[in-house]
C-alpha cells in the first residue's frame, strides 16, 4: 500500500508548497508557475499543479509559459498539438549550433494533445517534461471528461475517438516508460522537438524580445515548413520527416540504436538513414522485402511498408501510432521514387 | 510504506531500504495495475505476479533497476498479449540487474520479451509461445536480449518465433543454458556477440537449431568466442516460416547448428539426430557488404567430438540427387563452405567426417563448387577460452 499513500503525501506536500510560494487569499488567479512542482522529487497529481494555464481548457498559458510550433512536427493520428515551453523567471534558453535548445534546470515542456475542431474540441492528453537538478522527468496526464483539468496517468491509457482523417481509433496515451523510449538517449530523458533548425526565426526573434534567449540562432528554422509537404522538394521534407519522427529511436544511443538504421536529418551515409541496408531485427515488419530503402523502389522498401502500416508489430513508428500518416507516407513515397537508382 | 516521502533522503544519502514486494494479481484492470507496479517498483523490489491469465491489450515495460518479476510458474501465471494492441514487444527491460522468472508470455504481437541495454539480466523458467503454431505473421524473437554485458538465459521454453526462439545480440558474457527450443525458425542464435555459453539446452523441430552469425553493419560487431556444448539437437525440420528479407530466412530445413562468419566458435559434446540438411554448417557470410570493420569469414570454428546420428539424407540444396549418390545416400555430418582465411577457417578433432564445396572466396558463385570430402587434418588438442556469463547472476537464483 506503499505507493497510494505515497502518491497522496506527494500531492499534499505540492499543495503545501504551493500555498506558501503564492498568494491565493486574493482571490485572483495565480500568475506565477507552481516552481516548486517542477523542480521538487515528486510526481504532481494533477496538471493543474503546475498553473501553466490561466484558462486550461482555452490552453491560454500565464506569462512565462511560450507557445512554439515546429517547422515539421511529429504526427501523432493527426491530433492537434499545443506546445509550452515555461523558463522561470531570470533564466533563458541558449541554443547550441542547429541542435536541441539548451534549457535551465526548473524550465518545463508542455504539449497537449487534442482531436476535434472549435466548440468540439477535446483535450486528450498533456505530456510535460520537466527540467530538475538531476535531468528531465516525463510525465504523461489524461484529460477529465469535464475537460477542468487533467490526471497523472503513470500507467497511460486508452481512449476511443475518431482522426481528423475521419478513422475510428483507440488512441494510446503513454505511459512513463513509454515516454523514455521516446525520450531516452544514453540512459537518459532528453527533449526532442525544441531544436533550432526545427523552430522558426520568427519565434525566435520574438523570445529575444521577451528576454528568453540571447538571440536568434543562425540555424533556425532550416527544417522544411511541412505544410508545403504536398508540392515542395520532398529531399529535405522527407529527410525532415524522418527526423522528427523516427530518429529519437533511431540514432546512436537510442531505443532502436541496435537496428543500425541512424535517420538523423545530420546523416549523410547512405547505407546508414537505410539505402541498400538489410534488417536486422525486422522479422514480419520487413514485409518480405530485403532492404530498407530500395532507389527507385518505394513499394520494396521496408521502411515505407512500416510507415504505412498500422498493424503492431510491423507498424512504425512502434508507439503514439494507431493509424498511418497517409501525408507522410505520401512525401517518403516521393522521395525514395525519385532516388536516383545506381 | 514511506518510500515516496523518503525520497529526498534517499537521493541524499543512498541508503538502501528493505526491498518491497508487490504482489499482482490477474483481473479487471490489470494492464494498468501492472503496468503501475513497475513503473512504482524501487531498486531490489520484487514484482509478484498471481496465479492465473493477465488480459492485456499493451506492452509492458521495466526501467528499474535490480527490479525481480515473479510468476508462479511458466504454466500457471500467462501474460496474455493475444489482443494487443501497441507497443513492439510483450514486455520490455531497459534497466540493468533485472531478474525475471517463472511466468509466461503468450502471442506478442512483436517480439515476447526483449531487454536492451539491460545489463546482467536473468530469464529464467520462461515460456515464450506463439500458441497458434509456427506462422510468418509470429513475432520474431521470444527472448531477446540486446546490447547488454552480463545475460543468462536458463530453464525456459521458447516455440513458433518467427526469427529466433532465444536471440542474444550484440552482446557479451552470456549463459544460455537448459532451455527447450522447438517450432521456431532459429532455436537459438548468437549473434554479433562474443564470449557466449550456449549448453545443455534441447533444439527440437525447429527450422535450424543452433546458429551463431556475425553480421555487417551493426553498432556492435565482431562476434565470437562462443562455445556450443552438450546440446540435443534433433530434428529440426520445420520449413522456414521465417518472413522473406531476414537473414534467417535463408536457413535451410534441417540445419543443426550453423555458424557463420565469426572468430571462434568451439562445438563439442552435443547430440545430433535428424537434421536432414546438415547437422553442422560453417559458412563465410556471403551478401556484398561495405563496413570496412567486418571480416566475412569463419575463422577458428573448432568442430570437437560430438554424437552424430542419423543426418544429412535429405538437404535442402541444389543438386541434392547428386550429391546424396556421390557421398553414399546420406551426407556427413559438417558440411564447409571451403573458405579460409590465412588457413585459419575449420578445424576438426578425430573421426570428424564431413564435405566441402571447396569455395575460397566469401560471396563466390555456388556455381564453382566443387564439393568433396572433408581433408582437414584433426587437431590433436586445442585450447579455447572459458566464457559465460558472470556467476553472480547464478548466484542470485539461489
Amino acid at each position: 500500500m506503499r505507493w497510494g499513500n505515497g502518491l497522496i503525501a506527494l500531492a499534499a506536500a505540492a499543495l503545501m508548497a504551493s500555498a506558501t510560494a503564492n498568494s491565493l487569499a486574493s482571490g485572483l488567479p495565480a500568475v506565477r508557475v507552481n516552481d516548486a512542482a517542477i523542480i521538487g522529487e515528486g510526481m504532481p497529481r494533477q496538471l493543474s499543479d503546475y498553473r501553466f494555464f490561466a484558462d486550461a481548457r482555452a490552453q491560454q498559458p500565464i506569462p512565462y509559459v511560450f507557445p512554439y510550433a515546429l517547422n515539421t512536427p511529429l504526427w501523432s493520428d493527426g491530433a492537434e498539438k499545443l506546445r509550452f515551453i515555461y523558463l522561470p523567471r531570470g533564466t533563458r534558453l541558449e541554443a547550441e549550433g542547429e541542435g536541441l535548445l539548451k534549457f535551465p534546470v526548473g524550465a518545463a515542456i508542455i504539449k497537449t494533445f487534442a482531436f476535434g475542431e472549435g466548440d468540439a474540441r477535446r483535450l486528450i492528453e498533456t505530456r510535460v517534461l520537466l527540467h530538475r537538478a538531476d535531468g528531465w522527468v516525463a510525465l504523461p496526464y489524461r484529460w477529465n471528461a469535464e475537460q477542468t483539468d487533467a490526471s497523472l496517468a503513470l500507467a497511460g491509457g486508452r481512449v476511443d475517438l475518431v482522426t481528423p482523417a475521419g478513422e475510428a481509433i483507440s488512441y494510446a496515451i503513454p505511459n512513463k516508460n513509454q515516454c523514455k523510449s521516446c525520450h531516452g538517449k544514453d540512459e537518459q530523458v532528453i527533449p526532442i522537438g525544441p531544436k533550432a533548425r526545427n523552430l522558426s526565426a520568427e519565434w525566435f526573434a520574438q523570445m529575444v524580445e521577451s528576454r528568453a534567449i540571447d538571440r536568434v540562432p543562425d540555424s533556425a528554422g532550416i527544417l522544411p515548413d511541412w505544410s508545403t509537404h504536398a508540392s515542395g522538394p520532398a529531399a529535405p521534407l522527407a529527410r525532415a520527416y524522418l527526423d522528427v519522427n523516427c530518429a529519437h529511436c533511431h540514432q546512436p544511443g537510442g531505443g532502436a540504436s541496435n537496428s543500425g538504421l541512424d535517420l538523423r536529418w545530420e546523416q549523410s551515409d547512405a547505407h546508414a538513414i537505410g539505402i541498400f541496408k538489410r534488417p536486422v531485427a525486422a522479422g514480419r515488419g520487413a514485409g518480405g522485402h530485403e532492404f530498407s530503402i530500395v532507389p527507385g523502389q518505394p513499394d520494396t522498401s521496408i521502411l515505407l511498408y512500416r510507415m504505412d502500416s498500422a498493424e503492431p508489430g510491423v507498424a512504425m513508428p512502434e508507439l503514439g501510432k494507431a493509424s498511418v500518416d497517409k501525408d507522410g507516407v505520401a512525401v517518403v513515397r516521393r522521395w525514395i521514387a525519385e532516388m536516383k537508382t545506381e | 510504506m514511506k518510500r515516496f516521502a523518503l525520497a529526498a533522503a534517499l537521493l541524499c544519502t543512498a541508503a538502501p531500504l528493505a526491498a518491497e514486494t508487490h504482489r499482482v494479481e490477474p483481473g479487471e484492470g490489470a494492464g494498468t495495475r501492472l503496468q503501475e507496479a513497475l513503473i512504482l517498483a524501487a531498486p531490489g523490489d520484487t514484482i509478484e505476479l498471481g496465479e492465473g491469465r493477465f488480459v492485456l491489450t499493451d506492452g509492458l515495460s521495466l526501467d528499474v533497476d535490480g527490479v525481480t518479476v515473479r510468476g508462479a510458474g511458466m504454466e500457471k501465471t500467462i501474460l496474455d498479449f493475444t489482443g494487443q494492441q501497441g507497443s513492439g514487444e510483450g514486455l520490455l527491460v531497459t534497466s540493468d540487474n533485472v531478474t525475471l522468472r517463472g511466468f509466461a508470455v503468450e502471442n506478442a504481437k512483436g517480439d515476447g520479451i526483449k531487454s536492451k541495454g539491460a545489463d546482467m539480466i536473468v530469464y529464467d523458467s520462461l515460456r515464450v509461445e506463439w500458441t497458434g503454431g509456427p506462422k510468418a505473421t509470429n513475432g520474431a524473437y521470444g527472448i531477446y536480449p540486446v546490447e547488454s554485458t552480463g545475460v543468462l538465459v536458463q530453464g525456459s521454453v521458447v516455440m513458433g518465433a518467427s526469427d529466433a526462439g532465444i536471440y542474444v545480440g550484440q552482446s557479451r558474457d552470456i549463459t544460455v543454458r537448459r532451455n527447450v527450443v522447438s517450432l521456431n525458425v532459429a532455436g537459438i542464435e548468437i549473434e554479433n556477440s562474443r564470449n557466449a555459453l550456449v549448453e545443455n539446452n534441447t533444439a527440437m523441430r525447429n527450422t535450424g537449431g543452433l546458429l551463431v552469425f556475425d553480421l555487417p553493419g551493426l553498432p556492435v560487431m565482431n562476434g565470437g568466442n562462443v562455445i556450443l556444448r552438450n546440446n540435443m539437437v534433433i530434428d529440426n525440420d520445420t520449413p522456414n516460416f521465417a518472413p522473406p528479407g531476414n537473414i534467417v530466412a535463408s536457413v535451410r530445413r534441417g540445419t543443426g547448428v550453423l555458424v557463420m562468419a565469426n572468430d571462434g566458435v568451439l562445438i563439442e559434446g552435443n547430440a545430433f539426430e535428424g537434421n536432414a540438411t546438415a547437422h553442422i554448417m560453417v559458412i563465410a557470410y556471403s551478401q556484398p557488404f561495405k563496413d570496412p570493420r567486418y571480416n566475412p569469414h569463419a575463422r577458428n570454428v573448432i568442430v570437437g567430438s560430438n554424437a552424430f546420428g542419423r543426418g544429412g539424407y535429405d538437404p535442402q540444396l541444389d543438386d541434392k540427387e547428386q550429391l546424396l549418390e556421390a557421398f553414399g545416400g546420406a551426407l556427413p555430418p559438417v558440411l564447409w563452405d571451403g573458405i579460409a582465411e590465412d588457413g585459419n577457417g575449420l578445424m576438426i578433432a578425430e573421426g570428424v567426417t564431413g564435405w566441402s564445396l571447396n569455395l575460397s572466396t566469401p560471396g563466390q558463385d555456388l556455381a564453382e563448387a566443387q564439393p568433396g570430402p572433408l581433408t582437414l587434418t584433426p587437431l590433436e588438442s586445442w585450447e579455447f577460452p572459458e566464457v559465460g556469463a558472470p556467476a553472480e547472476l547464478e548466484a542470485r537464483l539461489k
